[in-house]
């Protein structure tokens, strides 16, 4: 085997995996404070891809700046769903939230495919075709810099839920929401900040991600899909864990294409998730429930 | 209650609606004819799906893998080794059934539930499909196709009716089958698990080998209804019968219906795969495609909110209250 090639696969899987981290990071957050686990996730991203589609395709904003844009819209939609659905079945079984958030990802999945056609769409951008040389490893400029933007967000994220009191009220929330009730926190409108960010990060992730892989209204289930297993495999509700597991899936998938086939990278992260569900179901980075 | 032996009144529109379904191909047009195949083989699916999913509350997202198992063994030992698909569909179903095994005898011996049992149901889908698209000896991401001879020891028939009689009785065995489920111990103990896992156990119940026994017996149904599919259709693609998409129609219908209830697959496939056609139907025009899933979201959200028991125990109510002496 060729160590150059691994080398590669290693570079690649560590930037493209800033963006795995962010799509996780948003679906922490959002079950670490609600207990809802978004099964829309992967649907919000392909319509972040699509805000930054727009942006660059109509008003010609590159998704480089273009990805804050998609992450307001995201934040939007994703206050909007909190206050007008989930809101109302947070003490449902788990089962009718999962259905209700599968409706979300059917309606969000198909309106796409309405609005832009089955065609797989790519968003052209002046850094994406810059490349970096070291050695004979090269760097895709588009994975350096979603990775950077990706790992710049998860920072700002941790900062905001550590030094603002905004993010402490909305981590006593998760910890104990009754709790906070009692002394006095408005827990239904933490909630919907929770879901908003969570919703703009993986917004943002999808933005990230337009330049450097083609994307179709199809492509929300698959990344739902891998979202679940960087949150399992982090410790669902964990925020280290997502950022590290996105990091890891990533990095197994991108060796995995290189050890076995392109095809068969997803077997490495589903046989990865079977792992950790069966050994360690609380994740790396989890605590016992 | 749900449970206990059906009222006199209650069997009696049971057969009576048995009776018409047997003689309604006589009138029908071909095409009707395959809406009612739609409507049996879905609500077969979601009967079987029903003991795992409804009865004991282990919500499975991966009774693709199933589908797939059985659609795939078929049709293999039909094109390899000339076996008959009616011989055949029994072995696709063990087969099926020892996945489900595999799946549960791992996730439930080491205690997974809620939402992880759900990503474990997925993740096993998602590797049959992955091995399926990549694996030359199952076709690949092509798919296995199956010749047409109209010879009804294959399991095809030149006239569409005798898949309706099929689809017909398989749904009305599966749905026997949930019954006699329904009123066994091991039904009683499945409720008990839903209601609440940790007092069952408390109370002696073995909850392991009673989930294993649910996802055995749900996973064999729905590989028969794999065989059913393979021959109905004449194709297999592994994003098709391996896919999420097919898990999801699988899921959707008994809970619209009324998961846990023995109704609830039935009137849940009544209700939505005439819709699920019509709609697709209606809007194939260009540019609309993918329009009929929007209303299906919507419609799913909707029942959530709602109807979040589903369809069949409103309907019961409004039938006991127009007629109290019931």
């Amino acid at each position: 085997m060729d160590v150059t090639l691994i080398a590669q696969g290693l570079v690649s899987g560590i930037l493209f995996g800033g963006v795995y981290s962010l799509m996780a990071v948003g679906l922490t957050l959002i079950f670490g404070v609600m207990r809802v686990v978004n099964f829309a996730h992967g649907d919000m991203m392909v319509w972040g891809m699509y805000v930054s589609w727009l942006l660059a395709t109509r008003l010609g904003v590159d998704p480089t700046l273009g990805f804050a844009v998609s992450a307001a819209a995201l934040f939007m939609f994703g206050v909007i769903v909190q206050c007008s659905l989930v809101d109302r079945i947070q003490d449902a079984p788990h089962e009718m939230q999962i259905l209700l958030l599968l409706g979300v990802a059917l309606v969000l999945e198909n309106t796409a495919l309405v609005a832009f056609g089955p065609d797989p769409q790519r968003v052209r951008s002046s850094l994406a075709q810059a490349t970096l040389w070291i050695g004979p490893v090269f760097v895709d400029m588009a994975r350096l810099v979603a990775f950077a933007v990706a790992l710049a967000l998860t920072c700002l994220l941790w900062l905001f839920l550590q030094r603002t009191d905004l993010g402490r009220t909305m981590r006593a929330t998760a910890d104990n929401p009754y709790g906070a009730l009692v002394v006095g926190t408005d827990v239904r409108r933490v909630y919907a900040v929770a879901f908003g960010i969570g919703a703009a990060c993986v917004g943002a992730a999808g933005a990230l991600v337009s330049p450097i892989l083609p994307f179709s209204p199809s492509a929300g289930l698959a990344a739902s899909v891998t979202s679940f297993n960087i949150v399992i495999i982090g410790g669902l509700g964990s925020l280290p864990g997502a950022f590290a597991g996105g990091l890891l899936v990533s990095v197994a998938e991108s060796l995995g294409a290189v050890f076995l086939s392109p095809s068969m990278k997803e077997l490495v992260s589903f046989g990865l998730l079977i792992a950790i569900l069966l050994f360690r179901p609380t994740g790396l980075f989890g605590r016992r429930a | 209650m749900t449970r206990g032996l059906p009222t006199s009144r209650e069997a009696w529109l049971g057969a009576a609606t048995v009776a018409v379904l047997l003689a309604l191909p006589a009138v029908l047009t071909s095409y009707a004819v395959t809406v009612f195949i739609l409507i049996f083989f879905y609500g077969y699916l979601g009967q079987a799906w029903n003991v795992l999913g409804g009865y004991g509350g282990q919500l499975s997202a991966g009774h693709a893998a199933f589908v797939g198992v059985g659609a795939y063994s078929t049709t293999l030992l039909s094109m390899h080794w000339g076996l008959s698909p009616w011989i055949g569909m029994l072995v696709g179903g063990v087969l099926a059934a020892g996945l489900g095994a595999i799946i549960g005898g791992l996730g439930f011996r080491f205690g997974l539930r809620g939402f992880y049992f759900v990503l474990l149901t997925v993740a096993f889908a998602e590797v049959c499909r992955i091995v399926a698209l990549n694996t030359d000896a199952l076709g690949g991401a092509l798919g296995l196709y199956i010749t047409f001879t109209g010879d009804p020891w294959q399991l095809q028939f030149q006239d569409n009716r005798a898949y309706y009689y099929l689809a017909l009785t398989l749904m009305l065995l599966a749905t026997g089958v949930v019954a006699l489920v329904e009123r066994s111990r091991l039904g009683a103990y499945l409720l008990a698990i839903r209601e609440d896992e940790d007092a069952a156990e408390a109370l002696g119940v073995d909850t392991f080998r009673c989930k294993l026994a649910a996802i055995v017996l749900s996973a064999f149904l729905t590989g028969l209804g794999g065989a059913f599919y393979a021959n109905y259709l004449f194709s297999l693609q592994p994003n098709a019968v391996f896919g999420i998409p097919l898990s999801v129609d699988v899921i959707i219908r008994p809970v619209v219906g009324g998961a846990g209830t023995l109704v609830g697959p039935l009137l849940g496939s009544l209700i939505l795969s005439p819709l699920a056609e019509v709609t697709r139907i209606y809007f194939t025009r260009p540019g609309w495609a993918g329009f009929h899933l929007v209303i299906y979201g919507v419609l799913l959200i909707g029942i959530v909110l709602f109807l979040p028991r589903g369809a069949y125990p409103h309907l019961r109510r409004a039938w006991t209250r127009r007629r109290p002496d019931a």
